[in-house]
C-alpha cells in the first residue's frame, strides 16, 4: 500500500502523467454524466430513431461553432411550433361552422448563405372536410409571396425548395435562393432581417384543429453537427466514450488478470499442467487474432459484449504469459515462498496471496498501455462494419461517415468528431502507461 | 522485444567424443518432439478455424440451398422433364441434389465434413471458391491468392523491411546519444505511435487527398491503367505514398523508442564499458558488443515481420482500398467464401510454425550460449 502511494507520488512528478491522469479522471466523469443524462436505453432508442425523432434536424450538417471561424456566415438550424409557443398563434370562428387559424412564424435571419431547407409540418383533427391552409412568406424588404395554397392531411409537411409549382412562378431553379435572395444584389446573397410567414388556415368542422411547425434546416446545428440520417451526433460522442472506456479497461483488466493467474498456476504446479498451459498457448499464436475477431463478428453476432468475451478469450493465451512465467519461475525459488509452504499454506493461498502480488508492478503499465490498442480495435471493427448494431460508438460514426463520402463532400467535422475523442483517449492510456512503465521497471529508469 | 531469459550455461562435457554423439542425438530428439507438437498444434488451430468458418456447418447449409435452388432451375427449365408431374419433377430433383452433395461430401456428418475439410486444407489443396474470382475470372483459391499476394507483398514487403532496417539503425545510434535532441524527440513521439496505421490513414486520406486533393484516396493504380511501365510505376508509387506514410507514423517512433532501450540495457553491460575502455571505435562498439548479443532479439522481430506481411493489415487494406491478402480475407468473410478462408489461414499458420521451428536454430547458430534442447533460453 505505501508502496502504492510512494509510487503514486512518484508519477505526479511527470507532467504528460498528471495531463493523462486529468483527462482519464475527466473522460470517466463525463462518462457517468452521459449515463444519467442520457440513458442507455434513449440513447439506443434514438441513435436507431426514425425521422420522426429527427425532422427537425438538419441533413449532415457541421457544429454550430464552426461559425466563429467562418467569413460567411452559415445559418443555424432552427424551429418555431405553435404548440409550444414559439410561433404566434390566433383563432376565430368563422361563418362555416368551424374557425379560421392563423399562425405567424417570426424569425430574424442574420446570416451571409442559404439555408438546406425550410418545411412547414401541419398537424390537424377533422373528420371529413380537410382544412385549407395558404402560407404567405414576407421577406424584410416588405415584398411578399404567396407560397402555396391547399388543402391539408392529417399529418402534412410542405418543403420548399420541392414545390416545382413555385419554382415556375418565381422562375427560379431553386426557390429558396429567391424568397431569401437580395433582388438588388447581383450574386446571389441573402437579405438580412426579419421575416414572417403566416399561415393561414380554415377549418371547416367545430372541433376540427390545426398545429404547425415551422423547420429550418440550416447549414449548422448543435455542438456536433449531425450526420446523413439527421441523427444528433452528439449522443455517438457521448455515448461513445462509457462505451470505449469500458471496452478498453475491461479487455485490458481481463486479459492481464486472467493471464497472470494462469501463468501463475502453471509455473507453480508444473508437470503437465504447465505443458497443458504452454501448447494452448502455441495453438493461440497460431490462430490470427484480427481476422478471427473478423469471421466472429460477421459470422454469429456483431454484439459488444461478444467480441469483447472473444477479445479476452483470444488474448488470455498470448504472449504474455511466457513473460510472466519466466518471472514466476524465479520468485517461486524464493526463500519466502517456500517459509510460506512450510507453514502449511495452501496451493491457492501461495499463488493468490505470495506469487502474483510480486508482478503487479509489473502489470500496472503493461495493463495501461493495453488499453488504447482495445479501444482501437473495437473503432477498427466498427470501421469494417464489425460494429455493434444497437450502441452509438466512434467507430461506428467514422465508419458512417466514411460509407457515406464525408471525406468526398468534405464533411470534415463528421470524421474529425469521433477520431480525435478516439485519439486523445488513446493517448492518455498511452502517455499515463509509459510513465508508469518508468516508475515501476527501474530497470528503465533515468533511461 | 522482452529482455532475454536467463541462459543456463551448460559446463562443457569431459570427452569431445561423447558430447558430439550427445549434441546430435539430442538435436535430433528435440528436433521430432518439437515437430511433432508444433503439427498438432496447427491441426488443432486449423480445426478450430473451420469450425468457425463453417460456422458449425451453417456454410455447408447455404451450400446445399445454392446446389437445390441450381438443380430445382435446372430441371423446372428442362424439356426433357415437362411431361412429368410436379411430384415426379420434385423426386427427379431430390435425387439430382443429393447426387451432387455427394459428390461435394455435404451428406457426410459435420466432424467427417471437418476432418475431410482439414485434410485438404492441410495439403494446400485449397480447391474452388464458393464465390470470390480472380481478376482473370478463374474461382481457383491458389489464383485468388496468388493474384492478391503481390501487392500485399508490395506494401507491407517494401514498408515493413524498410521500417524495420531503419528504426534498427536510428534506435542504436540514438542509443549512443542518449539524451540528444533526436533521443528526447523519440521518446516524446513514442506514445503517439500507439495508434493504429489504419487510423493515420483516415486522418492524411483526410489531408492529402480529401482537403488538398494531392494524393489519390486508395486503390492502388490510376483508372484507367497507365500503359507505359514507368506511367504505372509512378502511378503505383503516388498510391503507395499515404499508406506507407500511415504505417510509419504507426510504429517507428514506438519502435525505435522499445529497441533504443533494448540496446541501452545492453550498452550499461560491463563489457561494453571495458571495451571503451579499452578504445575501441564506436562502430566496433556497436558491432561487436551491443548488436551481437541482441542478434537472437533482433532476428525474432524480423522473422515476426516477414509473417506478419501475408495477412497484411484488412483494416488498412480495407480503409485505403488496396488489393491485397488482408482485403481479400475480409471480402471472403463478407461472401462466406469458406475456402479462402481456410487457405489464408492455413498458410499463416504454416508460416508462423515453420518460422518458429527454424528460430531455434538460428539463435543455436548465431548464439553460442544457446543450445538446441537445453530447455532454457529459446522463446517461441
Amino acid at each position: 500500500m505505501k508502496q502504492l502511494k510512494n509510487s503514486f507520488r512518484e508519477l505526479l512528478r511527470y507532467p504528460s502523467a498528471v495531463v493523462s491522469m486529468v483527462i482519464i479522471l475527466l473522460m470517466v466523469g463525463f462518462s457517468i454524466y452521459t449515463m444519467i443524462a442520457l440513458p442507455y436505453k434513449e440513447a439506443v432508442r434514438l441513435w436507431r430513431g426514425s425521422e420522426d425523432d429527427w425532422y427537425r434536424y438538419p441533413k449532415q450538417a457541421a457544429p454550430a461553432w464552426l461559425n466563429y471561424f467562418y467569413a460567411k456566415k452559415q445559418p443555424l438550424s432552427f424551429y418555431l411550433s405553435s404548440q409550444e409557443g414559439t410561433a404566434a398563434k390566433t383563432i376565430e370562428t368563422n361563418t362555416l361552422g368551424g374557425s379560421n387559424v392563423t399562425i405567424t412564424n417570426t424569425f430574424d435571419y442574420q446570416y451571409d448563405d442559404f439555408p438546406q431547407e425550410v418545411v412547414l409540418y401541419f398537424y390537424s383533427k377533422y373528420t371529413e372536410k380537410k382544412p385549407m391552409a395558404s402560407i404567405l412568406w414576407t421577406k424584410p424588404d416588405g415584398s411578399e409571396v404567396n407560397l402555396a395554397s391547399y388543402s391539408l392531411k392529417s399529418t402534412d409537411a410542405y418543403r420548399i425548395s420541392q414545390d416545382e409549382r413555385l419554382a415556375r412562378i418565381l422562375k427560379v431553379e431553386e426557390p429558396i435562393y429567391s424568397l431569401f435572395g437580395d433582388p438588388n444584389a447581383t450574386t446571389p446573397t441573402p437579405l438580412k432581417g426579419t421575416y414572417t410567414v403566416v399561415t393561414s388556415i380554415i377549418l371547416f368542422e367545430t372541433d376540427s384543429t390545426v398545429e404547425s411547425d415551422f423547420v429550418l434546416h440550416g447549414n449548422l446545428y448543435g455542438l456536433a453537427g449531425t450526420d446523413f440520417m439527421r441523427r444528433d451526433l452528439m449522443i455517438a460522442l457521448m455515448w461513445g466514450m462509457p462505451i470505449a472506456l469500458a471496452f478498453g479497461l475491461l479487455a485490458a483488466v481481463g486479459t492481464t488478470f486472467t493471464t497472470l493467474v494462469i501463468a501463475a498456476i502453471g509455473t507453480w504446479y508444473g508437470g503437465w499442467v504447465d505443458e497443458l498451459i504452454q501448447r494452448i498457448t502455441e495453438i493461440n499464436s497460431v490462430l490470427p487474432f484480427l481476422p478471427i475477431l473478423i469471421m466472429i463478428g460477421t459470422f454469429y453476432s456483431r454484439s459488444i459484449w461478444l467480441i469483447l468475451g472473444a477479445t479476452i478469450a483470444l488474448s488470455i493465451f498470448g504472449l504474455g504469459i511466457k513473460n510472466y512465467r519466466a518471472v514466476f519461475l524465479q520468485i517461486k525459488e524464493m526463500p519466502y515462498i517456500e517459509a510460506a509452504r512450510s507453514y502449511g499454506a495452501s496451493d491457492g493461498r501461495i499463488i493468490v496471496r505470495y506469487l502474483t502480488p510480486r508482478v503487479i508492478p509489473m502489470l500496472i503499465p503493461q495493463l495501461v498501455t493495453l488499453v488504447p490498442g482495445y479501444v482501437f480495435l473495437e473503432a477498427a471493427l466498427a470501421v469494417l462494419g464489425l460494429g455493434d448494431p444497437f450502441l452509438p460508438t466512434w467507430g461506428k460514426v467514422i465508419n458512417d461517415a466514411r460509407s457515406n463520402g464525408a471525406l468526398f463532400e468534405g464533411s470534415y467535422y463528421w470524421v474529425l468528431e469521433p477520431a480525435v475523442l478516439l485519439l486523445i483517449t488513446g493517448l492518455a492510456f498511452a502517455l499515463l502507461g509509459f510513465a508508469l512503465d518508468r516508475i515501476f521497471n527501474p530497470r528503465l529508469r533515468g533511461v | 522485444m522482452d529482455a532475454v531469459e536467463q541462459i543456463p550455461v551448460k559446463e562443457p562435457n569431459p570427452t569431445s567424443k561423447r558430447k558430439t554423439d550427445n549434441s546430435l542425438s539430442r538435436i535430433l530428439k528435440f528436433s521430432a518432439v518439437r515437430m511433432v507438437s508444433l503439427i498438432v498444434s496447427v491441426v488443432i488451430a486449423i480445426f478450430l478455424t473451420i469450425l468457425i468458418a463453417n460456422m458449425g456447418g451453417y456454410v455447408d447449409r447455404i451450400r446445399l440451398g445454392e446446389i437445390r435452388e441450381g438443380v430445382m432451375q435446372f430441371v423446372n427449365n428442362n424439356q426433357a422433364y415437362r411431361t412429368l408431374s410436379n411430384d415426379e419433377r420434385i423426386a427427379k430433383a431430390d435425387e439430382l441434389v443429393a447426387t451432387k452433395a455427394h459428390a461435394q461430401g455435404l451428406d457426410r456428418p459435420l466432424l467427417v465434413r471437418t476432418i475431410a475439410y482439414m485434410k485438404s486444407a492441410m495439403t494446400l489443396d485449397f480447391g474452388q471458391a464458393l464465390q470470390m474470382t480472380s481478376n482473370s475470372g478463374s474461382k481457383q483459391v491458389r489464383l485468388i491468392v496468388l493474384e492478391r499476394l503481390p501487392p500485399t507483398l508490395l506494401l507491407w514487403g517494401t514498408s515493413g523491411f524498410l521500417l524495420f532496417f531503419v528504426e534498427l539503425f536510428v534506435a542504436l545510434s540514438i542509443s549512443r546519444k542518449y539524451g540528444s535532441f533526436l533521443d528526447k524527440l523519440v521518446v516524446a513521439m513514442a506514445p503517439f505511435s500507439t495508434t493504429p496505421a489504419w487510423f493515420f490513414g483516415i486522418f492524411l486520406i483526410l489531408i492529402f487527398a480529401s482537403f488538398f486533393h494531392l494524393l489519390p484516396f486508395g486503390g492502388m493504380v490510376d483508372a484507367p491503367v497507365p500503359e507505359t511501365f514507368l506511367g504505372y510505376t509512378l502511378s503505383l508509387l503516388k498510391h503507395m505514398i499515404l499508406p506507407v506514410m500511415a504505417l510509419t507514423l504507426s510504429s517507428t517512433f514506438l519502435r525505435i523508442y522499445q529497441w533504443r532501450t533494448f540496446f541501452l540495457i545492453y550498452s550499461s553491460e560491463d563489457y561494453v564499458d571495458m571495451a571503451k575502455a579499452k578504445g575501441l571505435t564506436s562502430r566496433d562498439i556497436e558491432r561487436r558488443y551491443i548488436m551481437r548479443p541482441t542478434l537472437p532479439n533482433i532476428i525474432t522481430a524480423f522473422a515476426l515481420t516477414l509473417i506478419g506481411l501475408w495477412i497484411g493489415g484488412p483494416i488498412l487494406e480495407t480503409v485505403f482500398n488496396w488489393p491485397g491478402l488482408g482485403r481479400a480475407f475480409y471480402q471472403a468473410v463478407q461472401f462466406y467464401d469458406t475456402p479462402v478462408i481456410l487457405a489464408e489461414t492455413v498458410i499463416y499458420a504454416y508460416l508462423l510454425v515453420i518460422t518458429v521451428f527454424l528460430l531455434e536454430y538460428i539463435y543455436a547458430l548465431v548464439d553460442p550460449r544457446v543450445k538446441i534442447g537445453d530447455g532454457g533460453g529459446i522463446k517461441t
